[in-house]
Order: structure tokens, then sequence, then C-alpha cells
């Protein structure tokens, strides 16, 4: 049974949104539980929830001046007080005006937008560059520029916790469902450029902190970049619907210094997590990142990366050939 | 005038009770009726049915989101009531739910005896309860119902089994069934009209669904063309979708917004023309800006088609073309906003009552506006990158759907039961009725703004721990929302079928209605303007809007 310890902050965020209330922190995993969009910890994130702001603002000020006006006339307008009706029905003027105001807002909330955009947009000179594969239902992170390759999945707790009558309540078992075994690490203040692809069916790649959602789709890759500014770990989760296991699917991103980072990239070559070049590997199709091809992991990578995708024997929301095994069985 | 208008209905009914052949008897009549009438009370049955199998669908997923961790579905099992609640609230209770009041309305609004094809009408509403069957009984098949989302996406639907060919035959056939009726409704506009009643006098009910039935000929063929295409990708060795193939799963979701984007507006232009024929009832005043209404319903209809791609922000299009959909999305706030501060105008300085349909009425406006105001800041590409496929999409449509064409649909079942059945629901029920649905549905779906901002993604049938407040208030919003809709089936269920004690209703019913349809007496008889040209009502000299629909108001 959850608590309802967030029922005060609840209402106190209620009135907070409805009033443009004050900005909140960053989500970390540190830090849970907010009622309104994170300003998250990029300059894009950043913009995202000024415009997030301002069009809340805007939203708030027409919606008190026309309930306002409809609110008073329900009053003052009603059969006791108002019994002979006026007969108007029409008014140039006023028509034209209410064309034309909202018309104008909309160009104030046009413009930044698009400016934002194209600065999203822009994923020229990165430091450096994440390959990042959705599959049923993990995430692959290939590193080209350093040789580091991982699959990240669902944390071990979180996995236990979240079969069907577990008895683990989820509310023990610590960042549930956003927790994974091997995140993403990133430097921070580094322009970080993500090439987002799939490796079956549509997946998203999504980290609010980072203001980053993207689709990943077999066969096509899409790009997008951040550059975190502040040490932390930042999560999501697939937001495409992918199939059973959608909601077992986070994206966790770790940003650390540029010299913890060197060193995890060393650790993480000593460990040879290395999924592309590691045993079993078609060298042709693991180069296919660079000329934009897709392939299924699991056939590319050998039985070494896949034993190790796959854990130790753990019950697990599995790949769907397991399933469609299991089913059959 | 008014005595006259009275007379003149009384004299109808006399002529009618005589000539009057009369429906055959027993189940024969439902089977093989070509009567708008029954065939409208046959469609609105028929939503109310889906109304209750979708909303048992939605409590199965508010059951299972009551608290984090899987207490009773597998998460595929959860899926698939996700997809079939979307796909029959969508065309089993939404849509049938307006092709049955354009049915009884349409043409006592016109003046019109019934539709220009009667068999048509027919056919089209009996393919859905075949529709249904099949695409309901897919939940029994190996492998379960498809769990692919409404939205049907390869490569994710091709991975789906035996489901795949029953939704997809299901779904062409509500298609066909819809096209049916648009046809129907469009020709019967056209050459049916009372003389007199020109274009600009219909009522706005009638124009709202006018231009509804031209989106309905226009995008579902569409969405049929891409059902056909993931099934030839399936079963044929096509591969439209199949990237390995050179198909491009892109190219789907942008042929399925096309027709799911005007789909929207299918279901809420309807629900405009309703609440402009009930405000002005109740405030006893002629709607303001008739022609700007005409003109806006016409521009929404028109933009509705060049907005699609807003669905796809995070899709990765290239840069051009997010800032074009950003663009023309935003621009549709300008006619809807026409809309909003028009209704707000025929209310000022009227004389305004609150009976059931005008509570249902004005908690539309309200609410549908705070549905328009998430889809205004949703429309900024960028910030969209952060809303996109979170609950705060989930509020934002349930607000446009269930407070909006729901809501709609509701003061509309309200406003005309009398006329259906001749008899007055019980207004005591309707208000409790409508208080307790103004107040759950805003529990039920007001929290999932904040569960959207804070990160929940929709789809999903666990979350994680921090979501758990909000959706555990949101479930009981929903448990409660639906419990009350029971006391609304109780009083139209009166209405219709143990009438005995009811309040009679005349034939005027409200005070302040106006329209053709209040000239039929109550009960409308089984064939309205048998004997009695409707033209004698219309004054073909001067505005109908004007004069003949503010008429009944002095008369009262």
């Amino acid at each position: 049974m959850p608590s309802f310890r967030g029922m005060g902050g609840g209402l106190a965020a209620l009135v907070g949104l409805l009033l443009a209330g004050a900005a909140q922190g960053a989500t970390t995993l540190e830090q849970d539980a907010v009622f309104n969009l994170p300003t998250g910890v990029t300059p894009i994130s950043r913009e995202i929830y000024g415009l997030h702001m301002y069009g809340l603002w805007v939203v708030t000020i027409i919606g008190v001046l026309v309930f306002g006006v409809m609110g008073y006339s329900l009053w003052a307008h009603s059969r006791k007080r108002h019994p002979v009706p006026a007969k108007f029905h029409e008014n140039t003027t006023v028509e034209v005006i209410w064309t034309l105001v909202p018309f104008l807002i909309l160009v104030s909330m046009a413009l930044p937008a698009a400016a934002t955009l194209v600065r999203a947009y822009n994923t020229s000179n990165p430091y450096m560059t994440v390959k990042v594969t959705g599959s049923q239902w993990r995430w692959v992170y290939e590193y080209p520029d350093f040789g580091v390759g991982f699959v990240s999945s669902l944390d071990a707790r979180s996995n236990q916790a979240s079969m069907l009558g577990s008895g683990i309540d989820p509310a023990t078992v610590p960042h549930y469902l956003r927790a994974v075994d091997h995140p993403m690490v990133v430097p921070e203040g580094k322009k970080v450029r993500l090439l987002i692809t799939s490796a079956d069916v549509d997946h998203a790649w999504s980290v609010m902190d980072l203001g980053i959602k993207k689709n990943a789709y077999p066969g096509f890759i899409n790009e997008v970049w951040f550059n975190a500014d502040r040490i932390g770990t930042y999560t999501g989760q697939c937001t495409v619907l992918c199939g059973r296991g959608h909601s077992y699917m986070p994206t966790a991103v770790k940003v650390v210094s540029l010299e913890d980072f060197n060193a995890w990239v060393k650790g993480e070559l000593a460990a040879k997590h290395t999924l592309h070049l590691s045993e079993g590997c078609d060298a042709e199709a693991a180069a296919g990142d660079a000329v934009g091809k897709t392939f299924p992991v699991s056939q590319v990578c050998g039985s070494g990366a896949k034993a190790r995708w796959q854990g130790s024997g753990v019950p697990r929301h599995g790949t769907r050939d397991e399933d469609a095994a299991a089913a059959r069985s | 005038m008014a005595e006259q208008i009275e007379g003149a209905g009384a004299s109808a009914h006399g002529t009618a009770a005589v000539h009057e052949h009369g429906p055959p008897k027993g189940i024969m009549r439902w089977i093989s009726t070509t009567n708008h009438k029954d065939l409208g009370t046959l469609y609105l049955l028929f939503s109310g049915l889906m109304f209750i199998v979708g909303g048992a669908f939605s409590l199965v997923i508010r059951a299972e989101l009551f608290e984090p961790g899987l207490q009773f579905l597998d998460p595929g099992t959860y899926n698939e009531f996700m997809s079939m609640h979307a796909l029959v609230m969508i065309f089993g209770a939404v849509m049938p739910a307006f092709v049955g009041l354009a049915n009884w309305m349409v043409p006592m609004q016109i003046g019109a005896s019934d539709l220009a094809m009667p068999r048509l009408n027919n056919f089209g509403f009996w393919l859905l309860p075949f529709a249904f069957v099949l695409l309901l009984s897919s939940f029994f098949l190996p492998g379960g119902a498809s769990a692919a989302g409404w939205t049907m996406y390869p490569p994710l639907m091709l991975q789906m089994g035996l489901a795949v060919p029953f939704q997809i035959f299901a779904v062409h056939l509500m298609g066909i069934s819809s096209v049916t009726g648009a046809i129907n409704l469009i020709v019967t506009v056209l050459n049916m009209r009372a003389p007199g009643m020109t274009l600009m006098k219909m009522p706005i009910f009638v124009w709202g669904w006018f231009i509804t039935a031209y989106l309905v000929i226009m995008v579902l063929p569409v969405l049929a063309g891409s059902i056909t295409m993931l099934l030839t990708d399936k079963y044929f060795g096509t591969t439209f979708f199949d990237p390995t193939g050179g198909g491009d799963p892109i190219l789907y979701e942008h042929i399925f917004w096309f027709f799911g984007h005007p789909e929207v507006y299918i279901m809420i232009l309807p629900a405009f023309g309703i609440i402009s024929m009930i405000i002005p009832t109740f405030a006893r005043k002629p709607l303001f800006g008739y022609e700007s209404m005409v003109y806006a319903l016409a521009c929404i209809g028109f933009l509705s088609c060049l907005v699609w791609a807003h669905h796809m922000f995070a899709d990765g299009m290239p840069l051009p073309a997010e800032i074009f959909f950003m663009f023309s999305t935003m621009t549709i706030s300008v006619p809807t906003g026409v809309k909003i501060f028009n209704w707000v105008a025929t209310m000022w300085r009227g004389s305004l009552t609150y009976e059931t349909p005008m509570l249902f009425s004005i908690a539309f406006v309200v609410l549908f506006s705070i549905g328009g105001f998430s889809g205004l800041m949703m429309a900024m590409a960028p910030v969209d990158f952060q809303y996109h496929n979170t609950y705060f999409i989930i509020a934002h449509f349930h607000y446009v759907l269930v407070p909006g064409s729901v809501f709609a649909i509701i003061a509309a079942v309200y406003y005309w039961m009398p006329k259906w059945t001749g008899v007055m629901y019980s207004e005591r029920l309707g208000r409790i009725h409508f208080w307790l649905s103004l107040v759950f549905i805003n529990v039920l779906f007001f929290p999932q703004h904040f569960l959207g901002l804070a990160g929940m993604v929709r789809r999903t049938a666990d979350y994680p721990a921090q979501f758990a407040d909000w959706n555990m208030v949101s479930s009981i919003g929903a448990f409660l929302f639906f419990a009350s809709q029971f006391i609304f089936a109780y009083n139209m269920a009166r209405c219709i079928w143990f009438r005995r004690g009811m309040a009679k209703a005349t034939s005027r019913v409200w005070e302040g209605a106006y329209g053709l349809e209040w000239v039929v007496p109550s009960p409308a008889p089984y064939h309205s303007f048998h004997d009695e040209p409707p033209s004698k009502y219309v004054d073909s000299e001067s505005p109908w809007v004007l004069e003949v629909q503010a008429r009944p108001v002095a008369a009262s």
C-alpha cells in the first residue's frame, strides 16, 4: 500500500501549477516525485521548461478571463436576476478582436518555440557519439569513439518485484522500474550526440532531465544531442508501446566528471564490455552503425554477448522469442 | 404565433394517427427497419452498450494501475485491454452515438421525413454489431486480442498473432458503416431541406454533422488503406512498412495520422453543434455569431487535415516539417477559440436557467477548454518532446473526449429525450448525475496532468513508485465516474421503457427551444412531417436564425 505522503505536496502543487508555481528541481534517482515538468540539466531542457511555463501562464490567464466572464454571466444573467434576455446576436468588432488577439498570442508562443527547435536540432560538432539501439526490451549502448559497448537492462530488484504477484511492495525497491544494471555514462559539460535506432519494433529513448525524447525505428537512425552540466543520474523510460515489456525498458544516464568518465572507459574496456567487437561478432554487420544499417544485436554479437545480455537464470520479462517458446511449451 | 404552432403540431398528430401505418411488431421491426428514428434508437442503444463495455475495459486498466506493481494482469493482457478500450470507445461508443443523434435529429431539424437512403442506413447500422463481435471475439483467440494499441503501429502490430485479421476486418466494417452514414447525411442535407431553408439557415447541429460527414468520407478510406497494407505486410509478403524490404515504419504513422487527426474532429464537430443548439435554448437568446460559428466549423475541418504530424514530433522529422506542423496546429486554436467566445457571448445578458442539458453544456465549455489549453501547450514542438507519450497527453485527449464529446452526447440525450419519448426525465436525478460526473471526471483526469509532467509514460502496465499517489486518486475517480453513469442509464431507461406516472412533455419541451424538431409532437410520430409540409414554418423572407428560431421565446 503506497503511502499518501505526497498528497499534501500534491495539493500544493495543484495550486502551484494553476498559479504557475516555482520551478521544481531536477529529477534524479535521488529526488523523486515532482508535479511539474523538471527543469532538467541541459540548456535545451531549461529552454523547454521556460516555454512550458510561458504556455502555462498564457492558458491560465486566458482561462481565468474567459471562465471569469462566463462565471459572472452565469450568476448575473440567470433568469432570476435577468428575466428579459437581450436580443443581440452578433458584433463584428468583438469578433474581429477575438480572432486577431489569439493569433498574436500564438505568434508569441510559436517564434521562441521554433528557435528552441532549431537549437535542439543542431547536432553538429559533438564531443562524442553514443549509438543507442532499442530492442525488446533492453537498450544497447555503443561508444564508437571508445570501443565500449554494453546492454542496459532493468535492474534485478525491480525486475523481481515487477513480476505478477511477486508479493514485493514496489515502494520498498529503490528507484523501482527506473534503475538499470548498466547505465549509459557520459562526461559532464560535453556535447554528446546520440544515434538512435531499433533492432525490432519502434521504441523511444527518453530522459526528461536531458530534454530528450526521440523515437527509435528499425532501419532508420535518429540524431539528438545533449550537454548535461550537472553530475547525477537521470532516468526515463521507453515511451513508444513496444510489446509486453514496454514498462520494463528504463533509460538511465549517469553524468560524471571527465576524469571519472575516462576512468570508466578504461574499466569497461578492461571488463571487455566491447559489445560489437566481442567474440562471435560479425565484423561487417558491426560496422553497420557507420552506414545506417541496423541488425538484431542477438544475431550479430555471438553467444558471449547474448549470455551477458540475458543475465543469469533469474526470471525476466523475457525476449519475444523466449515468451513464444514458453507459451508453446 | 405560438398557438398556431402548437395547434399545427396537434393537428399533425391527429392526422398522423389516422394515416400512419406504423412499424411492424416484434424483433423484425428492428432488423428490417429503414426508419430514421428506429435506426437512431438502435445506434444510441448500441453506443450505450459499447460505453459500458469500453468503460469496463477502462476499469480493468485503472484497477491494475491503482497501485504500482502487477496485481491482476500480465502486461501483455493489460495492453490488450488498453488497445480494445480505445477501439471500442472511438468506433463503438462515440461515433455511433453521434450517428444515432444525426439519424434522429437531422431529418427533423431540416424538415425531411427520413434520410435520403433508408436501406443504406439500415445496412450501415447492422454492420456494427458484426464488426464488434469480430473485434471482441479476438480476446478468445490463442494469443489474445491485438495488443499493439488502437494506432496499430508496425512492426509491433505485425508481431500480433491471429487477432490481426480479426481486428483489421472489424475496423474495415466500422469504417464502411461510418462512410455509409456520412454519404447518407450529405445527400440528405443537400437534397431534402424544407423549402426556404437555405444552407446558412440550417440549425448548427446539422452544420456540424455536415462538415463531419465530409471528413469521414475523406479519411476513413485512408485508414482502410493503411490497415490493408498492414494485412498484406503480414500475410502476403509485401514490405510497405518493413525496412528490410525497403519499407518505412514512419510511412504508416503518416498515413494513420492523416486519418487519425481528422478523426478526433469527427468526434468533436457534432459535439460543437449540440452545444451550439443547447446554450441558446437555455439562455433564451439566439446563438451569437451564427455565421462565424459555421465558418469556424468549416475552418477547423479544413485545418484538421493539415496538422496530422503533430502526433509525430518525436519521430525525428526534418526541421522544416516540425516547424510547419507546429504552426498549423497552433492555428486551429483560433477558430476553436472563436467558438468558445461565441458560446460565452450567447450566455451574456441572456436569461439563463440550469436544466440538466445546460449544466452538461456549461461543463463542456469549461472542461473542453482545459483540454484545448493543454493541446495548445503541446503544439509547441520542443515542449512536446517532454509531454509526448506521457499521461499529460492522456489527460489532454480524455479532457476533450470525455467531458468534451461524451458530455455533449449526454447533454443531447437529456435535451432530446422528451422529444423522443414524450415524457420528461427526472430533473432531480439529472442534476445528481451531473454533479457526480463533474466531480469524478476531474478526480479521474486532472491528476493525470501531474503524472504526465512528472514523467509517467502512457501504455504501461506498471509505473515507478513515485507516481503511486495520483494514480490511486485517478483510479478512485474512474470507478466513481463509471458508477455515476448508471444514474443516467436508470433515468433514461425510465423514459424509454417505464413511462407510467412520468410527466408528459409538450411538443415545445423547453420554453426557449427553437427549430423544426419542436413543431412536431412529443413523442415524435413514426413519420414526421407526414401530412404537413414543414415549409409553413420556414419563413423564406426572413433570416431563419433571427425570426423563426428566436420566435418561441416571445411565445412563452
